[in-house]
């Protein structure tokens, strides 16, 4: 097959104006951090230092609560419903129309592609604020039990791989339930979180409803601890999860914990076969598979297995891996160089273990970090690359011979987050999803998302759901006393 | 007249569908609650009436507990909404048939007066019954179509956790166990439920009531015995889904929070017990209930499919 020769299509950068250091993001205004020391933020494309961010002491992160507790107290819990759900209109309205700013900041500090910033991140972020606006006034409606009232200050921390979507995740059901939040985003990736600070000023939002506080993992240890916090919301490692839970043994703290996964995409023999080829592409090079619910484990039925394999790698050929910010591209660079080790480090992994590797072959940028879509046949059960979450370009395939094996294999992980089935007959369809341990299913699909269905996972991919009605669960308590804005006081006991 | 010698009955555990002893071949003595009568007289200081000799549970008669509650989750889950409904119902049919030895055991254990056991027996039937039929409602109230902008058919779903490890209230012996037990296992879990430690016979007789009811072995498993002995071994339970610290309120020796923090181990499903702050309070079982117990032994699945000609 000719390669295609595609002329470059290069973004310009020209629409953002990134400063050269940046402030904490406390009570409506941005504030120099006490103490800590700051940290850079590079383009993972090109190495090239984009800024300087301030590291969150314990210090910080009090005053950060303080104004929410403050935003909380004297505003934001005693605003109508409508009213708090006009703000997160117009907010959804400005990202909306700062659309193209965003994503192109977006990819300039995360790697990924500028067609995917563009297309996915920013309008689902937009969605999500349009969305739980909506629900705002609507919430003695939404069945959550009688009396919903929000818990208080919330404590968000966000992953590196969708910043500004996980944000508009965490952020919007909060609000919409009158709940005020401080937010923590990926220390790789501060910088749309920033810029988001300049949404809420544009909005008018009250000063202190939120506030962004950059850091690391002791930032991020800080809030989790801060007893000031009611409800903690965490997108990230199953580790850091367990951490947090562990943290908060023993106090009234709540938490949703949205953690990792080893999704597994199962191809049956009456597949739409070059349909499961674009779905599986999508499943694990979406993102650079920097994907919690990506599809990183191919369970195949042995009879196309060979033929699967054989189209696969005639599709991963043409994948254009490479500079994020030009339109055509498809993959692009790896978040960071740790993160780009780890990715090293389980292939290495994989191919001691006697799995057989193959990649696209394709070229790499000299600077900046990079992985070739890769795949590994002939793995099983036991080996690390089919049970460890990679969170990169890497997939693994396994074949089985009859459903019920597909399932066993399938929910043999800890995991529980996501899972993909491909056949032609509906039956199936609905006994695998029946059978699937896990928070969502994708049926002839993969990796769908919409504001209006709730995500999460089972087992060890943490516990609670964003998204949907069932999102709001997580930022209300119900019950007792109806006066708006009083703390929650649990008798009957609570889930966290 | 001469007294007729009764017969006595042997109080043992419930696991996997049938009565064993402890292995641990203990048993522990369990005592009548003073009457709130006696309390007033001042006479409550007279030794307390013995009721019987109760297992004394082990880590290990716990650990048999989870294996038969795993063994027993696919196959009731799997079970129609409206036969595990069906169920249930037969529970209560029993319970109400054995309503005397229930009264017997609630006014022994919680020194309780004959008219007030009575009326606690009846909510302890009702309440049974008002969870048994959420078993084919639950799901249409919390799930359903999901509006998405695309052209997919999304459809969440809530369903049963897996196995669910329950420390049931340490009070309210009876009405207090129901109230918990019968929302986590309506959905499709399974449960191995902690009784409580100084009040357990009235456990023991639902037992009785679970074994001549149609609800399969392994469903509800039940331990007698110290909470705070057993409680750390399920908390920790890499093979336990959730667990319910209700019963951590007024048990000897029971630190909630370590529990929680070893649940953390496999980032388990925990409902705290009531209260604020550190302190564990006994709910009032006697007040309506509503879902939250039910939602939060449930996992809301999320299906997607496309939509095309």
């Amino acid at each position: 097959m000719t390669p295609f020769e595609y002329a470059p299509a290069p973004e310009s950068r020209a629409v953002v104006d990134i400063a050269s250091s940046y402030g904490l993001y406390i009570g409506g205004k941005f504030v120099e951090a006490t103490g800590g020391a700051p940290f850079k933020t590079v383009n993972p494309a090109t190495e090239e230092v984009l800024a300087e961010v301030s590291e969150a002491s314990a210090d910080d992160v009090d005053a950060a609560v303080n104004a929410a507790r403050t935003a909380y107290t004297r505003v934001w819990s005693r605003m109508s419903g409508a009213d708090r759900g006009k703000y997160l209109f117009r907010i959804a309205r400005i990202l909306q129309e700062r659309a193209r700013e965003f994503a192109v900041l977006e990819t300039l500090d995360n790697g990924k592609p500028i067609k995917e910033a563009r297309d996915v991140d920013l309008p689902l972020a937009a969605a999500h604020f349009f969305y739980h606006a909506g629900w705002a006034d609507k919430l003695d409606h939404a069945s959550l039990g009688p009396n919903p009232r929000p818990l208080g200050v919330v404590g968000q921390i966000v992953p590196w791989n969708f910043p500004l979507l996980m944000l508009a995740w965490k952020i919007a059901p909060a609000l919409a339930c009158g709940n005020t939040v401080v937010l923590k985003p990926a220390e790789t990736t501060p910088l749309t979180a920033l810029l988001f600070a300049s949404v809420c000023e544009q909005a008018e939002l009250p000063p202190g409803v939120v506030n962004i506080v950059t850091g690391a993992g002791a930032t991020g240890q800080a809030i989790v601890d801060h007893p000031g916090i009611d409800k903690l919301a965490f997108t990230g490692s199953t580790a850091v999860g367990k951490m947090i839970a562990r943290s908060i043994a023993g106090t009234r703290k709540k938490a949703t914990l949205e953690l990792g996964g080893k999704a597994a995409n199962i191809i049956f023999d009456d597949a739409p076969i070059d349909q499961a080829v674009e779905g599986i592409v999508n499943g694990i090079f979406f993102n650079q598979g920097h994907v919690c619910c990506a599809g990183s484990r191919i369970l195949v039925q042995e009879s196309i297995a060979d033929e699967l394999d054989s189209r696969l790698k005639r599709r991963l050929a043409t994948l254009r891996v490479g500079d994020p910010m030009d339109k055509n591209t498809d993959v692009g660079a790896i978040n960071s160089r740790k993160q780009l080790d780890r990715i090293e480090e389980m292939v290495a992994v994989g191919e001691a273990e006697g799995a057989q590797r193959w990649d696209s072959g394709c070229e790499l940028p000299t600077n900046g970090f990079w992985f070739r879509p890769t795949v590994f046949s002939g793995v099983s059960q036991t080996h690390r690359i089919a049970q460890e979450e990679i969170f990169g370009p890497v997939v693994s395939v396994l074949t089985f011979r009859t459903p019920a094996e597909a399932v066993a294999k399938a929910n043999n992980t800890p995991y529980g987050l996501s899972a993909g089935v491909w056949t032609e007959k509906g039956s199936r369809i609905l006994w695998m999803a029946d059978q699937l341990r896990a928070g969502v299913v994708w049926a002839n699909t993969f990796n769908k998302f919409d504001p209006t269905s709730p995500f999460g996972g089972y087992k060890e991919s943490g516990y609670g759901r964003e998204g949907g009605r069932h999102g709001l669960e997580a930022y209300v308590t119900t019950g007792g006393p109806t006066r708006a804005g009083q703390r929650s006081g649990a008798t009957e006991g609570s889930a966290k | 007249m001469s007294t007729r010698v009764d017969v006595r009955k042997t109080y043992k555990l419930y696991i996997g569908g049938t009565f064993p002893r402890s292995e641990s071949g203990r048993s522990y003595e369990v005592y009548a609650a003073p009457s709130a009568a006696a309390a007033r007289r001042g006479s409550a200081s007279r030794a307390p009436k013995f009721l019987a000799n109760a297992a004394l549970g082990s880590r290990k008669d716990a650990r048999d507990a989870v294996v038969a509650a795993r063994k027993a989750q696919p196959g009731w889950a799997g079970a129609t909404a409206y036969n595990r409904g069906q169920v249930l119902y037969r529970v209560a049919e029993v319970m109400e048939s054995r309503r005397a030895q229930l009264v017997q055991d609630v006014r022994d254990s919680e020194g309780l007066t004959p008219v007030r056991a009575e009326a606690v027996v009846s909510e302890a039937i009702d309440r049974w019954v008002w969870y048994a039929g959420w078993s084919d409602k639950f799901p249409q109230v919390l799930g359903g179509l999901n509006p998405v902008a695309g052209p997919y058919f999304d459809i969440s779903a809530p369903e049963a956790t897996g196995v669910v490890a329950v420390l049931a209230p340490q009070r309210s012996s009876l009405l207090g166990l129901v109230s918990v037990v019968a929302p986590v296992i309506v959905s499709g879990n399974t449960a191995v439920v902690l009784t409580s430690e100084n009040r357990p016979l009235p456990a023991i007789t639902l037992a009785e009531c679970l074994a001549t009811s149609d609800v399969p072995g392994g469903v509800v498993n039940i331990v007698t015995g110290r909470t705070a002995e057993m409680a750390p071994w399920l908390a920790s339970h890499r093979d336990v889904n959730a667990i319910d610290l209700t019963g951590a309120a007024n048990a000897d020796g029971v630190d909630w929070g370590e529990l929680e923090a070893a649940a953390a181990e496999n980032l388990k499903r925990v409902l705290r017990p009531g209260g604020t702050g550190p302190e564990a309070v006994e709910p009032d079982f006697g007040a309506t209930p509503d879902l939250a117990r039910l939602s939060t032994f449930l996992e809301t699945k999320t299906v997607w499919h496309p939509k095309g000609r």
